[in-house]
C-alpha cells in the first residue's frame, strides 16, 4: 500500500470511526404510561413524574441516584436551627433555565424561583394559585400547609423556610417531586401574555432534559440541556414511547426499538435473564403490603388474636404464588432499603399449631368468623390481592377461622376501609421520601385514624417514640428510636406484614449505568449509551 | 330532498338529548369517587375532600349539574378532563384523527376487497370460489378480534419481523401534526421513510378492525347482487347485446350497491366498538382507548364528552347514509 | 351416500307438516347441519364436562407449569393441549369453558329476547308516545358503540360475570325490540287480527297468543345470531378485564391472562381464541341455515 493511500486509508477508518461519536445518541424509553401532565405539583403518579420532575426539574436537594440518601441539588448547603424549626438554604449561582421556543432566560436561578415555586402550591392568594384547576395534592397530603410558617428570601441565593413544629423529615420532603424549583419569570412572562396555562403545557425546569414535543398518548420527546449545572447529560435525546402493554414493551425491547422498559411481566423474567442482548436488573422496592386488623373491632383488639393469626399465614407461599418470585417475606412496616431498618426482629414463624393454642388462650379454641378484604386493583406492592386473600383463607381456615372474601371498587375500598368499616383489610404503601416517618407515622400514628392508619392501632408507647424521632434532628438518635418502635410494632401484631416487592427493570446490552430508583422513578442523567 | 332532511334531523335532536342524558346517568352511576381514586392510599381528609368536589362542580344537586352540562355543550363547551386538565374536546380532537386514519383504512381494506369478491362470487354462483367466499368470510364474521390480533402479531411481527408491533410510527420520526392523520402529514412534510413507516404501523390494525366488515360487505354485495342479477332489466339489457362487464358494473352494480352502502354505513358503529379493543392492543393513540381509561379513571367530563361526541358521529353518519340512500335511489325519497 | 335420497315417499298426497316443511329446507344447508352438529357437540361436552375433562379446571399442578401440547416436545399425554402459568390443564379448562360460554348464550338471549318482545310488542300495540318514547331510547342506545356501553354498565354494576351477562343484555336490546315492533305492525294490519279484535279478543291475548307466534321466524332466526354475538361480546368483556373474574375457565379471561405469555407459549393464546371461533362460526352457520329456512321469501 503506497503511502499517501495508507493515509487516505487510514483517515477514512478514523472518520468512520469517529462518526458515531459525533452522531446524536438517542435513548428510548417504553414508558408504561402517558404522563397526566407536565407539572408534578399536580399530581402523584410515578409516569407523570418520569415525564416531568425526574428529568426535566431539579428540587432544593435531590436523592443521590439509586438510593434514598439526601445529597444538594439546587441548594448547595444548609442549616437547620437548634430547636429544628428554621432551615437556611443557600442556592447554588450560575443554574440555567432551559432555553425554548417560547421562552429564553435573561437570568440565572435566585430564590425568586424558589418562592414561587412553594408560593403557588401553598398561598391561596397566590396569582398562579388556582391556574390549570390548580389542586396540589402531594403539597397538602405532605402537610405542608400546616406545617410552613413563612418562607423568605434573605438575599438572591439565601432562602429561609421557618416551620411551625420541628419535623425531621422535611428535608426529605424537599426531594420529593413536588418540590422542584420553576422559572419564576417564565411564569411572569405567560401571565403578561394572559396564558398563564401554557406554563404548565410547556414545562420549563433546570434538569438534565427539556421537553421538545409530546403527542399524547404516543411519544414524548426531550433533548439534553446543553447548559446543565452537573455537565450536559451522555445522551443526546431522550424518547419517551408510550407503550401500556408489558408484553408489547418486551417485543419492543427485544426488537431494539426502546433500550430501557419498566414493570416486566413476571411471566417473561426468564426469559430475559438468558437473552444475551437484556440485562435484568432487580431491587427491592420502597414499599411494603400488609394485611391489617381492625384493631378496634372485637376480636383483633385482642393482642393475642392477632399474634395468632400472624402465626396461621405461610408466607413463603404468598411470595410464591403471588408474586411469582418478585418478592421478599417482610418483617417490618419499612421495607430494608430504608435507614433504620431493624433487622433483629425476629418474625412469626408460620406454626398453626402455636396460632390455636394461642387462639385458644385468647378465648377462641374453635375460631370465629371474619370478613377478609382484598383490593381490586394491581399493585406495585401487590400484584394480585385476590389471589392473596384466597391463600390467606386456605391457612387461616386451619385454625379454625372462618374468613370471607370482600371486594369493592377500588374507590370504595380506599373510602371505607378508612371508615373503619372492615374487620381485616389487605393494602399496602409505597414510600414517598425515603424518610422512617412516611411510614411508621402515616400509616401507624394516631393521628393517622380515620385515615390511612388502617388497623386503627393508636398505641402510646409506639406513638411516644415516633414523636420523638419527628423532633430530633440528629440521624442516629432517630434511627435508634425508629429501630425501637419496629420491636414493639411486632410484639403487638397491628398487621401481619406481607411482602416488599422487587422491582425488575431489564435494559439493553448498550445502556450503561442505569440504575434502578428505589421510588420507583426513571432517571436518565448518568446513563449512556454505548 | 330539503323537507326529507328536515325531517331527519329533527329526528336527531330527541336522540341527541337522549345520548347527553344517557351519558350523564351512565357515568354519575358508576361508583367510585373521582377525588378518592386520585388520592390513592395516601387518603385524603374531609375538609380537602369537600373543596375539591366544590372545585370540580361536583357539589351541586344532579340536576342542577345535568342543565349546567347542558348549557355548557350549547355553548360548545365540554369541560375539561379531571386528570390532564386541559378541555375534552381538544383532547378529542388530538386523538381522533387516529381513529379516523385507523378506521377508514379499516374499510378501505374491506370495501376494496369485500365489493369485487362478493360480486365475483355472485357471478359465479355456486362455484368453488362462491362457496369459499361464503366459508372464509362467515369464519371472518365470527372472529374474536382481540385473539386475531395476537395472532397477526405472533406470525407477522413476532416470527417473521415483518411489522413493528404497536404504535403509530417509528419513535425516530417526527412529524409536526397539522392535519393529525399521520399518512398526510408525513407526505406533507415530504419524508417518505416516515411515511412507509406510518404505513407498515397501519397495516395490522387495519386489517384486525377490517377483517368483520370485510365480511359483511362480501356477503351483503353477493346476496344483493344475486337479487339485481335476476332482475327484469338485466335480463333485457342482456338481451340487447350489452357487454356481460357492463352489464354487471353499470346496470346490476348501481342497484345493488343501495344495501351495501346501508351496511357500509352501520359498520361505523362496528368499527368504533373495534377500535377499543384494536387500539388497546396495537397501543394507538385513538379515542377509544381514551374512553376506556377515562372510564377507569371516573374522569367524568372525559367520559360524558368522548361518550356525546362518538354518539354524534354515529349518527351523523347513519344521517348521510341516508341521504345518500335517496340519491341514488330516488323512490325512497317519495316513499317516506 | 343414502343421504342424498330423500324419503319423501311416505305420504305424497298430503302437504308436509310445518317441522318436516321445515327440516327439509334447513338439511340442504349442508353448513347450518354441520354447526348444529358442532352446537350439539358442544352442550353435550358442556353437561358432561365433569366426566370428560381429565382434571379439575383449578387443580394446578405446580411442577408442570407452561407445559406444551403432547405433539411438541417437551410436552406430555397427561395434559393434551398443555398447561397454563399456574400449571392447569388447558383441555380441561376450554371444557368447562364451554359451560360459561353457553350458558352466557342462554341467559343473555333469553333475558334480551323477553324484554326485547314485551317492549317491542308494547311499542307494537300502543302506538304514538310510547311507541315514540321506546323508540327513540333504543335509537339512543344503537347510537353508542355497544362494546363501550356494555364497558359502562359493567363499570356501574362490578366486574362480574353475571353483571356482563347483564351488560351484553342490556346492549343487544334494541335489536329484537325493533325487529318485533315491525314484525307486529306487519301482522296487526292483517285480517285475522283485526277479526279476532271484533270477535272481542283481549289485548293480552290479543298480543301474547295471536300476534306473537307470528312474529316468531325472524325472532327465532335473531336469537339464534344472538347466542353467537354474546359469547364474542362476554369473551372480549372478559379480555378487557371485564367479564368474568379468574379463576373461572371462562374463554375470553383465559385469552386476557394468557395474553403475556404471546412470545412465549403460544398455545395458551391459540386454543382458547380457537374455541371461542368454532363455537361463534357455528351458532352463526346454524343461524344462516335457520334463516334460510324460515324466511318464506328465499323459499320458492
Amino acid at each position: 500500500m503506497s503511502k499517501p493511500f495508507k493515509a487516505l486509508f487510514l483517515g477514512l477508518c478514523a472518520a468512520l470511526a469517529a462518526s458515531p461519536a459525533f452522531a446524536d445518541k438517542t435513548l428510548v424509553f417504553c414508558s408504561e404510561g402517558s404522563p397526566e401532565g407536565f407539572n408534578p405539583q399536580f399530581y402523584t403518579a410515578g409516569t407523570t413524574f418520569d415525564a416531568t420532575s425526574r428529568n426535566v426539574f431539579d428540587g432544593l436537594v435531590k436523592f443521590d441516584r439509586g438510593t434514598t440518601t439526601i445529597t444538594p441539588g439546587l441548594a448547595e448547603s444548609w442549616d437547620i436551627s437548634e430547636d429544628g424549626t428554621v432551615y437556611t438554604f443557600k442556592l447554588r449561582k450560575g443554574v440555567k433555565f432551559h432555553t425554548t421556543k417560547d421562552f429564553t432566560p435573561s437570568r440565572d436561578f435566585n430564590a425568586d424561583d424558589v418562592l414561587f415555586s412553594f408560593n403557588r402550591q401553598w398561598k391561596k392568594d397566590h396569582p398562579y394559585h388556582k391556574v390549570s384547576g390548580g389542586t396540589y395534592e402531594y403539597f397538602n397530603s405532605m402537610s405542608m400547609q400546616d406545617l410552613l410558617k413563612s418562607i423568605d428570601k434573605v438575599d438572591d441565593y439565601t432562602v429561609r423556610f421557618v416551620l411551625n413544629r420541628p419535623e425531621a423529615p422535611f428535608i426529605a420532603n424537599l426531594g420529593m417531586d413536588f418540590a422542584v424549583i420553576f422559572s419564576a419569570e417564565y411564569a411572569d412572562q405567560m401571565m403578561k401574555a394572559g396564558t398563564p396555562e401554557q406554563f404548565d403545557l410547556k414545562p420549563v425546569g433546570t434538569g438534565p432534559f427539556q421537553l421538545v414535543n409530546y403527542q399524547k398518548d404516543a411519544v414524548i420527546r426531550y433533548k439534553a440541556n446543553p447548559d446543565y449545572w452537573r455537565g450536559k447529560a451522555a445522551i443526546d435525546n431522550l424518547v419517551f414511547a408510550i407503550t401500556p402493554d408489558a408484553s408489547v414493551r418486551y417485543a419492543k425491547l427485544k426488537a431494539g426499538e426502546c433500550h430501557v422498559m419498566p414493570y416486566p411481566n413476571p411471566a417473561d423474567l426468564e426469559a430475559m435473564r438468558k437473552d444475551p442482548d437484556i440485562t435484568l436488573l432487580e431491587k427491592e422496592g420502597l414499599n411494603v403490603g400488609y394485611l391489617a386488623f381492625n384493631t378496634e373491632k372485637k376480636p383483633f383488639d385482642d393482642k393475642r388474636v392477632r399474634q395468632a393469626l400472624n402465626l396461621a399465614i405461610n408466607k413463603a407461599a404468598i411470595i410464591d404464588a403471588v408474586f411469582q418470585g418478585a418478592g421478599k417475606v417482610a418483617k417490618n412496616p419499612i421495607p430494608p432499603t430504608i435507614w433504620s431498618y431493624n433487622d433483629d426482629v425476629k418474625d412469626y414463624p408460620y406454626d398453626p399449631e402455636k396460632a390455636k393454642q394461642l387462639l385458644a388462650e385468647a378465648g377462641y379454641p374453635n375460631g370465629f368468623e371474619t370478613d377478609l378484604w382484598a383490593m381490586p386493583v394491581q399493585r406495585p406492592y401487590n400484584p394480585n390481592a385476590r389471589r392473596m386473600a384466597e391463600i390467606i383463607q386456605a391457612d387461616w381456615d386451619k385454625v379454625g377461622v372462618k374468613a370471607k372474601i370482600v371486594s369493592f371498587e377500588w374507590g370504595e375500598y380506599l373510602k371505607r376501609s378508612k371508615d373503619g368499616e372492615h374487620q381485616t383489610v389487605l393494602l399496602g404503601w409505597t414510600g414517598d421520601n425515603g424518610d422512617p416517618d412516611n411510614f411508621l407515622a402515616v400509616l401507624l400514628g394516631c393521628d393517622a385514624v380515620g385515615s390511612a392508619n388502617r388497623a386503627r392501632w393508636c398505641y402510646k408507647p409506639f406513638e411516644d417514640l415516633i414523636q420523638e424521632a419527628k423532633r430530633v434532628s440528629d440521624v442516629n438518635e432517630r434511627t435508634r428510636l425508629y429501630k425501637e418502635a419496629q420491636v414493639i410494632f411486632k410484639e403487638e401484631a397491628p398487621w401481619v406484614t406481607i411482602a416488599h416487592s422487587v422491582v425488575f427493570q431489564p435494559v439493553r446490552k448498550e445502556v450503561v449505568d442505569f440504575r434502578i430508583d428505589p421510588f420507583g422513578g426513571n432517571v436518565f442523567y448518568g446513563v449512556d449509551l454505548q | 330532498m330539503i323537507a326529507f332532511i328536515l325531517r331527519r334531523l329533527g329526528l336527531l335532536l330527541p336522540t341527541f338529548i337522549g345520548v347527553t342524558l344517557i351519558a350523564f346517568a351512565l357515568i354519575h352511576l358508576i361508583p367510585g369517587d373521582p377525588i378518592e381514586l386520585m388520592a390513592g392510599e395516601r387518603g385524603i381528609d374531609a375538609a380537602r375532600h369537600a373543596q375539591l368536589r366544590a372545585e370540580l362542580g361536583l357539589d351541586h344537586p344532579l340536576w342542577q349539574q345535568y342543565f349546567g352540562y347542558i348549557f355548557d355543550i350549547l355553548r360548545g363547551d365540554l369541560g375539561h378532563s379531571f386528570v390532564t386538565r386541559e378541555p375534552v374536546l381538544k383532547e378529542f380532537l388530538t386523538l381522533f384523527p387516529a381513529t379516523i386514519e385507523l378506521s377508514f383504512c379499516a374499510m378501505l381494506f374491506a370495501v376494496a376487497i369485500g365489493l369485487p369478491v362478493g360480486i365475483i362470487a355472485a357471478v359465479n354462483r355456486d362455484s368453488i370460489f362462491d362457496h369459499t367466499v361464503m366459508g372464509v368470510s362467515l369464519i371472518g364474521y365470527s372472529m374474536p378480534i382481540f385473539w386475531w390480533a395476537l395472532l397477526l402479531i405472533l406470525l407477522f411481527s413476532v416470527n417473521l419481523g415483518w411489522t413493528p408491533v404497536s404504535g403509530r410510527i417509528s419513535v425516530m420520526f417526527w412529524v409536526e401534526p397539522v392535519t393529525g392523520f399521520m399518512l398526510i402529514d408525513t407526505l406533507l412534510a415530504g419524508d417518505t421513510e416516515a411515511f412507509v413507516s406510518a404505513l407498515q404501523h397501519l397495516i395490522l390494525p387495519a386489517i384486525v378492525l377490517g377483517t368483520i366488515p370485510l365480511a359483511v360487505i362480501a356477503r351483503m354485495t353477493r346476496s344483493a347482487m344475486m337479487e339485481v342479477i335476476r332482475e327484469d332489466y338485466i335480463r333485457v339489457a342482456r338481451a340487447k347485446g350489452l357487454s356481460p362487464l357492463r352489464v354487471i358494473t353499470v346496470h346490476a352494480l348501481r342497484n345493488a350497491l343501495i344495501p351495501v352502502i346501508t351496511v357500509i354505513g352501520l359498520q361505523v358503529g362496528v368499527l368504533l366498538a373495534g377500535a377499543i379493543l384494536t387500539e388497546t392492543i396495537f397501543a394507538w393513540p385513538g379515542v377509544g382507548k381514551w374512553l376506556v381509561d377515562s372510564i377507569q379513571r371516573r374522569d367524568y367530563p372525559s367520559v360524558q364528552g368522548g361518550i356525546l361526541l362518538i354518539a354524534s358521529i354515529v349518527m351523523l353518519v347513519n344521517l348521510l347514509v341516508d341521504l345518500l340512500y335517496g340519491l341514488i335511489n330516488p323512490r325512497i325519497r317519495y316513499s317516506r | 351416500m343414502t343421504e342424498t335420497t330423500p324419503s319423501p315417499t311416505i305420504a305424497p298426497l298430503a302437504p308436509p307438516g310445518p317441522l318436516r316443511e321445515f327440516w327439509q329446507y334447513f338439511s340442504k344447508n349442508k353448513g347450518a347441519v354441520l354447526g348444529m352438529a358442532v352446537i350439539v357437540c358442544l352442550v353435550l361436552i358442556a353437561l358432561c364436562a365433569p366426566w370428560l375433562a381429565p382434571h379439575d379446571p383449578h387443580e394446578q399442578f405446580r411442577h408442570a407449569l407452561l407445559l406444551p401440547p403432547f405433539w411438541s416436545d417437551g410436552g406430555s399425554e397427561r395434559f393434551l393441549l398443555g398447561t397454563d402459568d399456574v400449571g392447569r390443564d388447558i383441555l380441561s379448562r376450554l371444557i368447562f369453558g364451554a359451560r360459561v360460554s353457553l350458558l352466557v348464550g342462554c341467559i343473555v338471549v333469553t333475558l334480551s329476547l323477553a324484554v326485547g318482545v314485551v317492549l317491542g310488542l308494547t311499542a307494537g300495540f300502543f302506538r304514538g308516545f310510547v311507541e315514540n318514547l321506546i323508540m327513540r331510547l333504543m335509537d339512543v342506545m344503537l347510537a353508542l358503540p355497544s362494546l363501550l356501553l356494555a364497558i359502562a354498565i359493567v363499570a356501574i354494576l362490578g366486574p362480574s360475570l353475571s353483571n356482563a351477562m347483564i351488560a351484553i343484555a342490556v346492549v343487544v336490546l334494541p335489536h329484537y325490540v325493533r325487529l318485533t315492533r315491525a314484525a307486529v305492525i306487519t301482522e296487526t294490519s292483517k285480517d285475522y287480527v283485526i277479526a279476532s279484535q271484533v270477535a272481542g279478543a283481549g289485548l293480552l291475548r290479543q298480543m301474547f297468543v295471536n300476534v306473537l307466534p307470528n312474529c316468531m321466524a325472524p325472532l327465532i332466526v335473531q336469537a339464534t345470531l344472538g347466542f353467537s354475538s354474546a359469547i364474542l361480546d362476554a369473551a372480549a368483556l372478559g379480555f378487557l378485564g371485564l367479564g368474568a373474574q379468574p379463576p373461572t375457565p371462562e374463554w375470553g379471561t383465559m385469552l386476557a391472562d394468557a395474553r403475556q405469555f404471546i412470545q412465549r407459549a403460544w398455545w395458551v393464546v391459540t386454543f382458547p381464541g380457537l374455541a371461542i371461533l368454532i363455537t361463534v362460526l357455528a351458532f352463526n352457520l346454524m343461524g344462516d341455515g335457520l334463516r334460510d329456512a324460515l324466511d318464506p321469501r328465499l323459499k320458492r
